[in-house]
């Protein structure tokens, strides 16, 4: 099980807690929760991955054991304490003002 | 018992203000979506409980909202409880999902070069007359878009953004907006939009063509003045009962066609000054029509520091201030161009909404003014709905 905080917004739009939980058949990546996600709450498609290109919204980033891994390719495999849950997987709004 | 809803959209969140037909006691409900932008929300014109809204961020894109309960619930069209355990597997998340039709070319940019069509958000959403799952969706970077599925799914009606003159096109100060979309009610097939800064198009096949509306529009800051294209127009209007009479506010002027938009003439008459964002037509006056006038394209409020709706009753070129209510001395909010709607009870109830969170109503046509709500974050938009 992983487990994966969204930002606010996220959270009233898919109306989720703090805190979401997916389960992986294969390699624990970003590609795969971020497929995940989205299929257990549909409404999220498109805001954390351009529709069209899949590409990371610009100012959307990705956080695993501290690191900011949003520039890392989306088939990189993720540590192996988010893999096993024992950390969290943040997907954060960037600091851009407002 | 008979009322009116009116439908906000600001900066941070929607809001449903609701009133009985005396217009004088609101009941304020929301904010939802709170925190997001919410550009539009229009009620469908034969099931007002049916409501789509155009919520949208920087950092999360674009998403449609729907209602089926005038306002009370919401949810992303698709992705329902009901959709979720759907046979045909699960949804595919498509409401928001606004891809151009082929190859998106350029466009003008700021500084004459040419620029990739970007889809960023949907600025108006315009539901059919005949059915609640028919809605349109007017887009930035320009183009128009279709659902028949109730905001499901959404296509381009690609024939306007690939016109001839789409490379000419340029984005106005707010971005390359298709922000007016008025439908034929006599001419199923006719449509009418407006782009900022590209200006007014019709289309009498349902869309599949297009013709630049914008002979007698003259904008001094082109280089051709009275180019076929190019002009920023702000918004259009048209009453159901004279669909061949449309009134535009540009960026500066407002302007009247009584042939469908084939020519225009200036109609500014008195007014203060010209510029300005909303224009709308009384609910059973065709020829009295309302604008609210701003300084100046560089100073975004109104002359004086006086906040006034002009009403002229001749269609243009006679103008009475109207004051009663509104205030008169420093007041620099701005009036956007989908800020301002009428309901069709009798007399007449004429709203607005300002940059400084006020929604300000008129109960007798303009006559009054009284502030419905006064502290909402900015106002994007205002739609009035008439409850039977």
């Amino acid at each position: 099980m992983i487990r994966v905080v969204l930002p606010h917004h996220l959270r009233t739009l898919a109306k989720v807690g703090d805190e979401v939980h997916v389960d992986l058949n294969g390699l624990a990546t970003v590609r795969a929760v971020i497929d995940a996600i989205e299929t257990k709450y549909p409404m999220l498609r498109g805001t954390i991955r351009d529709h069209d290109t899949q590409k990371r919204r610009p100012l959307v980033r990705f956080f695993a054991c501290g690191e900011d891994i949003s520039h890392e390719p989306q088939d990189t495999p993720l540590p192996h304490a988010i893999a096993n849950g024992a950390e969290l997987f943040f997907i954060m709004g960037a600091i851009a003002g407002g | 018992m008979s009322g009116v809803r009116l439908l906000v959209g600001t900066r941070k969140g929607a809001f449903v203000l609701t009133s009985d037909a005396k217009r004088k006691d609101w009941k304020v409900d929301g904010p939802h979506f709170a925190g997001w932008e919410i550009y539009h929300a229009k009620g469908s014109p034969v099931d007002p409980n049916r409501i789509y809204a155009s919520q949208t961020s920087a950092w999360f894109g674009q998403i449609i909202q729907r209602s089926s309960d005038g306002g009370k619930t919401w949810e992303t069209p698709g992705s329902s409880l009901e959709d979720l355990k759907a046979p045909d597997g699960m949804p595919k998340g498509e409401s928001n999902k606004f891809v151009y039709d082929g190859v998106p070319g350029t466009h003008q940019w700021y500084d004459g070069t040419q620029h990739p069509w970007e889809f960023k958000r949907v600025w108006h959403l315009e539901p059919a007359l005949d059915n609640p799952d028919h809605v349109y969706a007017g887009v930035e970077d320009a183009a128009l878009f279709e659902s028949k599925d109730g905001g499901k799914s959404w296509k381009e009606l690609s024939g306007l953004r690939k016109h001839d003159t789409g490379p000419k096109w340029q984005p106005g100060a707010g971005g390359m907006c298709l922000h007016s979309i008025i439908l034929d009610p006599k001419d199923r097939q006719r449509m009418f939009i407006a782009i900022s800064a590209a200006g007014a198009f019709r289309t009498d096949d349902g869309g599949k063509t297009w013709k630049p509306i914008n002979r007698g529009l003259h904008s001094q800051f082109m280089p051709d003045p009275n180019a076929e294209v190019g002009h920023c127009v702000h918004h259009i209007a048209m009453h159901p009962k004279k669909p061949n009479t449309l009134f535009m506010q540009k960026h500066w002027d407002i302007m009247r066609s009584d042939d469908a938009g084939d020519s225009w003439r200036e109609v500014s008459g008195n007014l203060p000054s010209d510029f300005g964002f909303p224009i709308d037509i009384h609910a059973h006056e065709p020829e009295t029509i309302y604008v609210v006038p701003i300084k100046s394209d560089s100073e975004h409020y109104p002359p004086d520091g006086k906040l006034r709706v002009y009403r002229s009753r001749s269609g243009g070129n006679e103008w009475e201030e109207l004051t009663k209510g509104l205030p008169q001395k420093d007041c620099y909010v701005n009036v956007l161009r989908d800020a301002m709607t009428v309901d069709a009870l009798d007399k007449c109830g004429v709203y607005f909404g300002t940059t400084g969170g006020q929604v300000y109503g008129s109960n007798d046509a303009g006559d009054s003014w009284n502030a419905i709500v006064r502290d909402l974050p900015a106002v994007l938009s205002v739609e009035a709905q008439t409850l039977k």
